[in-house]
């Protein structure tokens, strides 16, 4: 039993360090800023999420489960938020998404 | 494991500041402030884990707030463009 939740653990940390690599590589290569806030919500929903569940299955039912479960909620509020935020900004101050149909891009 | 956890936030959070240093323009800058405000919340929590003193949380559940001010900071900044400190550049001659 001790085993299996070390592993099930394991697992998600390993996930969502992936997840949070693959995200960080998009942000930097990614060749417009709307691909780029995608790559920004995976690392804070996949990868954040994937890393404390991971530490919560690690934690056990403790005080300190309740506080991880905290971080996840106040995450998971602000960061989609802030992203939903970010977007309609910058499509309100005339930042225009890449268009591969034009020649020009935009 | 935790190992590798923390070194991929680190990687992480440094592909974040090379995009806050050469994003063209200031909504890049805000979203890799945010990716890294929240990937330091990940590294507090993962540290701790790692040196076996899950104490830590508290400093994470901390940044976790200082992230809902900064959010609604840039709410503020898609709502006037700016942070209100121009207006204030005008009021004072």
């Amino acid at each position: 039993m001790s085993l299996l939740v070390d592993v099930i653990s394991g697992a998600c940390i390993v996930a969502g360090s992936f997840f949070a690599v693959v995200g960080g590589i998009g942000i930097l290569r990614l060749p417009d800023f709307y691909s780029r806030l995608h790559g920004g919500g995976i690392t804070d929903t996949m990868g954040a999420g994937l890393i404390l569940v991971g530490l919560m299955f690690h934690a056990g039912l403790t005080l300190v489960t309740v506080k991880l479960v905290m971080i996840l909620f106040l995450l998971f509020v602000t960061s989609p938020t802030s992203c939903h935020a970010l977007a309609s900004s910058a499509l309100a101050h005339g930042v225009r998404p890449l268009d591969p149909r034009r020649r020009d891009g935009h | 494991m935790f190992a590798v956890a923390v070194a991929a936030i680190l990687i992480t959070m440094s592909l974040a500041l090379a995009r806050a240093a050469l994003g063209p323009t200031v909504f890049d800058r805000i979203l890799a402030l945010n990716m890294f405000g929240t990937k330091t919340v990940l590294l507090i929590a993962v540290f701790g884990f790692l040196t076996r003193r899950p104490h830590f949380l508290d400093l994470a559940l901390l940044y976790t707030l200082i992230n809902f001010i900064g959010a609604i900071a840039v709410l503020r900044f898609s709502r006037y463009g700016h942070f209100g400190d121009s207006e204030l550049e005008q009021r004072i001659p």
